[in-house]
């Protein structure tokens, strides 16, 4: 706990950076930025999970554990969508979302 | 702790087992034997699927974290079985020329998600829940885009891993919104703390709009028909069946268990929900034509008819939610057996493809007929039982008008099901695609479906049997 620093501040970042994570996620363009976008969402999930544990619930651990397997998890999953990305750009010779377009509806 | 009590995660430990062991036999064989490795690998995994149903012990694992009940093994037997089928119609897929260095990850991804969805459907905590659902997403997109030279392929991985990073991301955002309001990420304490204030409802929210992606109901289904398109036809299968069923079957389970205390408030929300889904999705599949974007929003619209069982809260509504996947799973199976066979054989892909298919393959037609009258929910077949019961259990709770939508829109599917069957048996070709034989395993899974389908339909015992285990699972 920080002296002088209420959970309240914490809190709006969190959500502020949700929010521009989905915001960035469905603007941009750019795959990769999008990708950037999904840790944004990440990272503010586990902010939310470490303040809650360590202003609320004190006495526990189950906070600091969930966000520790969450960094593992984004680690995994922002290397297999990275591959991905490789192929995408292997297959169009770019990475942009509006050339991953042939299905649509 | 006493080392006999990880038989509790025999299902687990098997598929692990068996994952390490197709891995060790790639190292070890040459590369002019690797076909060998399907024979090896479909072997090994029936031996699996048959020793996970021996019955065993129940009970919980790591404090609660693992819950093994005779419900969970149940439904990872439901799950292991449409594997096996979905391994026995990839066979022939796999021994083609352009899969031959990619044999065993096939083998290996699908093993890894389905361990994935073991844990997950085990799950007594969050934190268990949320390591399972990603272990069974993250290799999928591996697997959707496995025809890594098509730009289809491609296309459908990246679109599933960023809309699945996406919705889990929301799904967390709503579980720390959840452990803000209760201070546990166990199952069963948090069902005790769950009241009706606004961080636990906005949470709750998040929690089902990340689950809607996973199941693909509609507002949340925009990815659903693009990856079902791009990936192989038996990754779509898998996709479409076991990974749906499994998502529904932990979705059912946390709203049963841990949300019992807001019931009332939930079950306007999964109105909402399976209206949309069914309305929508059968009205997107009509104006498809190609079979598998077709057959994707028929899966999405039999979500929406899964949410007619979960809005019938109790034992009868889990019990029919747990009966509907097991009778999807023979029906779906059945269906995406024929595409894939006619696929392998000629590689058509569209329903004017199927014109005049009655003519040279009578059979593959006649059991796609049968498959698509089993998704419509004609009697005799067991479809038609698995929305019953779904329908019984909504009506059950006195929602007749959702009753009276869903009985309408099981009218419009079977609308779109008949352009199928009219085309296969009524529409003139002058090219129909040629008579071919399929491969033995594809006979084999053709036949486990149809034995499936009917045998479901008619042995009353095992909704009986289902009912008495779901009934011990909610006590």
């Amino acid at each position: 706990m920080i002296e002088g620093i209420g959970i309240e501040h914490f809190l709006v970042v969190s959500t502020l950076m949700f929010f521009i994570g989905v915001c960035g996620f469905i603007i941009r363009r750019n795959l990769i930025t999008m990708l950037m976008s999904i840790e944004l969402i990440l990272n503010s999930v586990n902010i939310n999970f470490l303040v809650f544990n360590r202003y609320l619930y004190p006495d526990q651990m189950q906070g600091h554990f969930f966000s520790l397997f969450i960094v593992g998890i984004a680690a995994a999953e922002a290397s297999v969508a990275i591959a991905l990305i490789i192929n995408i750009y292997r297959n169009l010779q770019n990475i942009d979302v509006e050339n991953v377009s042939e299905m649509k509806y | 702790m006493d080392l006999g009590q990880f038989i509790l995660m025999r299902h687990e430990l098997l598929l692990t087992i068996a994952a390490l062991a197709i891995l060790v036999a790639e190292i070890f064989t040459s590369e002019k034997n690797k076909s060998g490795i399907i024979t090896f690998a479909l072997g090994l995994f029936a031996l699996v699927t048959v020793v996970g149903f021996i019955p065993g012990e129940t009970g919980n694992l790591f404090g609660g974290s693992f819950q093994s009940s005779q419900l969970t093994t149940f439904m990872k037997n439901i799950l292991n079985l449409a594997v096996l089928i979905v391994f026995l119609q990839a066979e022939g897929w796999l021994r083609k020329p352009e899969n031959a260095d990619k044999i065993s990850e096939y083998f290996i991804l699908t093993l890894a998600t389905l361990i994935g969805m073991n844990f997950m459907v085990s799950a007594g905590d969050f934190l268990i829940f949320y390591i399972g659902l990603e272990t069974a997403t993250i290799p999928i997109a591996g697997l959707a885009a496995f025809d890594k030279m098509k730009s289809k392929s491609a296309e459908a991985g990246i679109k599933l891993i960023l809309s699945s990073a996406l919705s889990s991301g929301i799904l967390l955002f709503g579980l720390s919104m959840l452990y803000g309001a209760t201070g546990t990420i166990y199952f069963a304490d948090m069902a005790g703390l769950i009241s009706k204030d606004a961080m636990t409802l906005l949470g709750f929210i998040f929690f089902v709009s990340g689950m809607g992606f996973k199941i693909s109901l509609v507002p949340f289904h925009f990815w659903t028909a693009d990856v079902y398109e791009g990936a192989p036809i038996n990754v779509t299968s898998y996709l479409s069946v076991v990974s749906k069923g499994a998502a529904a079957f932990i979705f059912t389970i946390i709203l049963f268990t841990v949300f019992k205390n807001i019931v009332e408030l939930w079950q306007p929300m999964i109105y909402t929900l399976a209206v949309f889904t069914m309305t929508l999705a059968n009205l997107f599949a009509l104006r498809q034509n190609n079979i598998k974007r077709f057959l994707a929003f028929s899966s999405i619209a039999q979500a929406g008819f899964i949410l007619l069982g979960i809005i019938g809260f109790g034992e009868l509504g889990l019990t029919s939610v747990v009966y509907f996947v097991l009778v999807y799973v023979f029906t779906n199976l059945g269906a995406f057996g024929v595409v894939a066979a006619v696929h392998n054989a000629s590689g058509v892909e569209t329903i004017s493809g199927y014109n005049g298919l009655y003519k040279t393959n009578p059979m593959l037609s006649l059991l796609m007929t049968l498959s698509l009258f089993s998704l419509a929910g004609i009697p005799p077949v067991a479809g038609f039982f698995g929305k019953f019961f779904l329908f019984t259990a909504a009506a059950s709770k006195g929602y007749y008008l959702l009753v009276l939508i869903a009985v309408l829109n099981a009218t419009i599917s079977l609308y779109y099901y008949l352009l199928v069957i009219k085309a296969m048996f009524i529409a003139k070709n002058e090219e129909p695609v040629a008579w071919f034989r399929s491969t033995l395993a594809m006979r084999i899974s053709l036949i486990m479906c149809v034995a499936g389908v009917f045998i479901i339909g008619f042995a009353s015992g095992i909704f009986e049997y289902i009912r008495s285990i779901s009934q011990l699972f909610l006590n």
